[in-house]
């Protein structure tokens, strides 16, 4: 009989084990970043980290609710990109700042909507399913702006990804407020067992009388709205919305929500991991920005951790 | 193996009727220089095409191949440029993308994780370390032997509409004539009677994708020697391109099916895309869009004729038993 590491381990470890690990580790890499560069460890510069990873954050919240069905979503880059397109479109056609925001979040919900419907009515898989759409919602960014970008919003919209409560950047609270919402609702509710149920056997799950189609489209709509939640942040920290803006974000979304031990395959998850795999994320990408690494050039390690994080999820798991 | 040529041939229609509207609406889309820049264009497409086939028979498509484009356009340009013989860098082109896809293959079957997955990974990998190595920097005034690649023809028909055509042609009998063709198709459609039968599925999908990056190797040559300059986004998007040329020639995206016949309609209808939307005064940013509308009508397409097939299997065995 094979055993897998985790068997060996006492059960609260056992239990914990990723969550565990991802803290350890995580605390490894601030010493080593810490170490490497004095500017490491300042407010300024964790304050930095934490704007940089509010976005990924809020959108990841969904994605681990995706993943942990077995389904993906690959389209939420460019969600984002078509949110931050509509808010700017809109206001620049006069309507209120903050009546555009809604809309687009609306539209976030609506592309994500579709993105479950379809994957639900057509039994196609969401890796397809979310692969053409990533291409259909970039294009509507792309042919609405017509390459161009929008700019010139009002000053208080630049408080939500610029502003300070207290001390602290405003899309913290935004982040912090969204992730206890969805952590109760996957830990704490009959919707969350649910989904749980759902994606480590979804046949039984459909004999248990869980409405399957139902819940696949209301988390697919969830992580749409939610990348419309994080374009109008993003908007409002860089202060212009450009048609490109997201590209290959889900690669640093995913790897955020695998990383925090969200298995693939589904029915293995928690906001707590997603959070710490995020962390680990904004540590090393802030890392090698103080280092001078050119944003493309940290694709690198991205890619290379979401390839290591699932192997060696696998591996602690023993499948 | 199930063959759907109502696929095939729907995508043929679908092609007239956008003839017939350009004829009505911008008749000069005809003009026989437009036709053929049309075909050069289509060309690294439905080499690149044939190529994600190959893999997305086995069940896993690759969609680090805008990367691996780069990587071959600027290795190969370098080359050029620093002087080394054009057969040699002819060579090198094809032998850089079968290395790189010989490292998808690896850790597609190494790791046993999904294809989409790790080619997501190495995407961003193969160009990051592209870009750390050129920081960002484009390759100019490339050797006019270099460019005759793609620039030049042979009896009247330009090099990279030889290079595509030769590149189906002898593709379409490999898989239909060679031991290694047959075992694609059955490791696509049926992975565990495909071992049963003794074919080695992992040795199968790894050769599928070294094919498949020598091939964008190949694809690379055929464009980005048509322009004097290798510009540091070169191939971005490029897997779309392919995907959709694939998906839409009626091939099942997790395997077992597809035609060449299928791969040439395909790059046809996604490398005129662009070109119809510019004669008929609509904003080419659209393209994209439009790409992926593609993508879903054809896998909606392949889900309900499987449903009707199923259905007739079902109603001719009660109908015998």
């Amino acid at each position: 009989m094979t055993r897998s590491i985790s068997d060996r381990l006492p059960d609260w470890l056992q239990e914990n084990l990723v969550e565990a690990a991802l803290f350890v580790a995580l605390l490894v890499l601030i010493f080593v970043m810490s170490q490497l560069s004095p500017a490491f460890l300042t407010t300024r510069n964790l304050f930095n980290i934490i704007r940089f990873i509010a976005e990924i954050g809020i959108i990841s919240l969904g994605m681990t609710a995706v993943i942990l069905t077995g389904g993906i979503d690959l389209s939420v880059g460019s969600t984002l990109g078509m949110c931050g397109i509509i808010l700017g479109a809109l206001f620049a056609s006069g309507f209120n700042i903050w009546l555009a925001a809604l809309i687009a979040i609306g539209a976030g919900a609506l592309a994500g909507f579709l993105n479950g419907a379809i994957v639900v009515t057509t039994g196609v898989h969401s890796l397809v399913v979310t692969l053409a759409t990533l291409a259909i919602y970039r294009g509507i960014a792309l042919g609405i702006s017509q390459g161009d970008s929008y700019r010139g919003f009002p000053e208080a919209f630049f408080s939500l990804g610029q502003g300070y409560l207290g001390p602290v950047p405003v899309q913290l609270f935004i982040f912090l407020i969204l992730a206890i919402l969805v952590g109760i609702a996957l830990g704490r509710t009959t919707f969350g067992r649910a989904l749980y149920g759902l994606g480590h056997n979804e046949v039984a799950a459909r004999f248990s009388g869980v409405p399957v189609a139902r819940m696949k489209v209301a988390i697919f709509t969830l992580t749409g709205m939610l990348s419309g939640v994080a374009a109008i942040v993003f908007v409002s920290r860089v202060s212009s919305a450009r048609g490109d803006a997201g590209q290959l974000l889900e690669l640093d979304v995913i790897t955020a929500v695998v990383l925090g031990g969200t298995a693939l395959t589904g029915g293995r998850g928690t906001i707590l991991g997603t959070m710490l795999g995020l962390l680990i994320i904004g540590v090393v990408r802030n890392g090698l920005t103080l280092a001078f690494v050119p944003l493309e050039v940290q694709a690198v390690f991205v890619g290379s951790i979401l390839i290591v994080a699932v192997a060696i999820n696998r591996w602690l798991r023993g499948r | 193996m199930y063959v759907d040529r109502g696929r095939e041939i729907s995508i043929a229609v679908f092609l007239a009727v956008i003839g017939i509207v350009l004829l009505i609406f911008a008749p000069s889309f005809f003009r026989p220089g437009n036709l053929e820049n049309l075909l050069v264009n289509t060309s690294y497409v439905a080499i690149g095409s044939f190529g994600a086939m190959l893999a997305i028979l086995t069940g896993q498509p690759d969609i680090s191949v805008g990367s691996i484009l780069a990587v071959c356009a600027f290795a190969s340009g370098a080359m050029a440029v620093a002087g080394v013989p054009i057969p040699l860098v002819i060579v090198a082109a094809i032998a850089i993308g079968a290395a790189l896809g010989l490292v998808n293959g690896l850790l597609v079957t190494g790791l046993n994780i999904h294809a989409i997955i790790v080619t997501l990974g190495t995407l961003s990998i193969f160009r990051g370390a592209l870009l750390y190595f050129t920081g960002g920097a484009w390759i100019y005034d490339l050797p006019a032997g270099y460019r005759a690649i793609g620039l030049g023809s042979v009896l009247g028909i330009p090099n990279p509409v030889w290079i595509a055509a030769l590149t189906l042609l002898i593709g379409a009998w490999v898989l239909r004539n060679t031991a290694w063709g047959r075992a694609l198709y059955a490791v696509g459609s049926n992975t565990e009677a495909a071992r049963l039968s003794g074919i080695e599925p992992n040795r199968m999908l790894i050769s599928a994708f070294v094919a498949n990056g020598a091939l964008v190797g190949l694809a690379t040559l055929a464009l980005t020697t048509r322009f004097s300059t290798i510009q540091s986004n070169a191939g971005v998007g490029f897997e779309f391109l392919v995907i959709t040329a694939v998906v839409v020639g009626g091939a099942h995206i997790f395997g077992g099916s597809g035609t060449v016949v299928g791969v040439l309609l395909g790059s046809l209808l996604v490398g005129v895309t662009g070109t119809v939307l510019v004669f008929l005064e609509i904003s080419a940013f659209w393209e994209r869009t439009l790409h992926g509308v593609f993508i879903l009508l054809a896998v909606s397409y392949g889900v309900v004729s499987a449903r009707r097939r199923s259905a007739h299997t079902r109603s001719v065995a009660e109908e015998s038993a």
